[in-house]
């Protein structure tokens, strides 16, 4: 029993020391999934954190897509599109900014961690690019540890 | 806020004005139907009435608890297809400036139809907090509810109390700067009454940065006890002029996005949804918080939404109609300052 016990614990003991943030990352479908698969055949190495959910355009991404992936227990999310003026549809991200803006300071005055939310522009040609931010956010979000405070208790 | 004449002087000239401009505008055949305030049945609330004829035109009322924003009830006249019945009524509104604001946004989402309506404009002189006087009531009846000077005056079973008006006042209205409809050379023809030309509003927003002195934390837990009250019942949605979707995010489900339940991560997801929607098109009219059953201050969030607007994109709801709002305009230029970047 009491051996159990201990090992139990010290298996959570590990859990905790290698717990990695899990991160949904929308990424637009003309820059940035291009830029992700350009880090992976590049074999650049970024932390396995990010689940990535290819979109059209970073205009297609809701607030309403972030803030519900909050309340299920994502630990971070991540949208990325095209750089200004270079997005497919002409102004998707330009309109995805303004959203953006309003959403990030809407999150720090509500007082809801807004480092969890993470808006970048990454080109098909930035695999090197895609890798450092990814590293940074998970940086970030690993300083914060698990998602808890706006986590839905089921 | 300084007074000049007393409130109840006040609120009697802008109804005299009112009704005389109703009158003029049926007998002049201007007008099929009117919308305005009436007295109500119960003390402390002037619910919306709709007038379709001369004689009817003294049901018309105008005092301080008018707080409904009938841009909202406008809406619902509007013709829903084009062989209509309502394609050509003309309808004339009452309108306050939080209403004429409204109408103005409204116009530009194509949600009505300008060249309908007669804006009745008036000079609001203040709603007053109904939520903050029945707070002090408690659970005793109001009967009556009277002005004297600078006064509210309550009468209730073996009671009677005075507030003082400026005190009570909806926070909003204290700091309003658009008190009668905004008007532009485009508007020619469709107000009349009091209506001002506003070409920008000065704030500064003092409350907001106030309240942004706190830290992360204590915004977290004062905004969780404001909003855990809240029991979803729509009311807010249903009286913002701005809330007119026909299938609301929240009312959904096909897919269900939206959870049911009043556990405070859905609450506080479908206040910052609504918020989100409200970027750059919340005309600052108070309705949702003078409707909240549990009295939750929702102003908090609107007048942060304002700022937001204001700062980032210099831009104001409602006061012409050639302006486009933020949402649906962008430029290159706009700051990037939330966004990540390697350094």
């Amino acid at each position: 029993m009491n051996l159990t016990e201990t090992k139990s614990g010290q298996e959570e003991k590990n859990l905790e020391k290698e717990w990695e943030p899990k991160i949904i990352a929308f990424l637009c479908n003309w820059c940035s999934y291009a830029g992700a698969d350009l880090a992976g055949v590049s074999r650049i190495q970024y932390p396995p954190s990010i689940r990535v959910v290819r979109v059209p355009c970073s205009g297609r991404i809701n607030p309403f897509f972030i803030i519900k992936s909050l309340v299920d227990g994502w630990d971070g999310v991540v949208v990325s599109g095209c750089h200004p003026g270079d997005c497919h549809y002409i102004s998707g991200n330009l309109v995805a900014r303004r959203r953006f803006a309003i959403l990030k300071d809407l999150l720090t005055f509500f007082g809801i961690e807004s480092d969890r939310v993470h808006f970048m522009w990454a080109s098909a040609a930035a695999g090197e690019r895609f890798a450092n931010l990814i590293k940074k956010i998970t940086k970030i979000i690993k300083e914060l540890g698990p998602n808890k405070k706006f986590q839905k208790n089921w | 806020m300084k007074r000049t004449s007393d409130i109840e002087i006040e609120n009697q000239t802008i109804e005299k004005s009112i009704k005389e401009m109703a009158k003029n505008l049926f007998r002049n055949k201007e007008v099929d139907i009117i919308l305005g305030y009436s007295a109500g049945t119960i003390p402390m609330a002037s619910p919306p009435i709709i007038i379709r004829n001369e004689s009817d035109v003294e049901k018309l009322v105008w005092n301080n608890f008018c707080s409904i924003n009938l841009a909202k009830n406008l809406l619902e006249l509007m013709p829903k297809s084009f062989d209509d019945k309502k394609n050509n009524l003309k309808i004339g509104i009452v309108a306050k400036g939080c209403v004429g604001r409204a109408l103005i946004h409204l116009a530009i989402e194509n949600q009505i139809e300008l060249k309908n309506i007669k804006i009745l404009g008036i000079d609001c002189n203040g709603i007053i907090n109904r939520k903050k006087i029945e707070k002090e009531i408690g659970d005793r009846e109001i009967i009556e509810v009277s002005l004297s000077n600078e006064n509210i005056l309550i009468k209730g079973k073996g009671f009677e109390q005075t507030f003082s008006y400026d005190e009570y006042l909806n926070e909003l209205c204290k700091k309003c700067k658009v008190k009668s409809p905004p008007t532009s050379p485009e508007l020619n023809g469709i107000c009349s009454g009091k209506c001002e030309e506003v070409l920008s509003i000065e704030d500064d927003f003092k409350d907001i940065s106030d309240y942004e002195l706190k830290s992360y934390e204590e915004r977290w837990e004062h905004i969780k006890n404001l909003l855990n009250n809240c029991i979803r019942c729509y009311a807010c949605r249903e009286a913002c002029p701005m809330c007119y979707c026909h299938l609301c995010f929240v009312d959904q489900n096909k897919p269900l996005w939206f959870g049911k339940t009043t556990e405070l991560s859905e609450i506080i997801l479908f206040h910052l949804i609504r918020a989100m929607h409200l970027a750059g098109r919340c005309v600052a009219c108070g309705a949702c918080t003078s409707v909240c059953p549990m009295g939750i201050d929702l102003n908090l969030i609107t007048r942060k939404l304002e700022q937001i607007v204001k700062e980032r994109f210099n831009f104001t709801s409602g006061l012409n109609i050639v302006d486009l709002p933020p949402m649906v305009t962008q430029k290159m230029s706009d700051k990037e300052d939330f966004m990540i970047d390697e350094k």
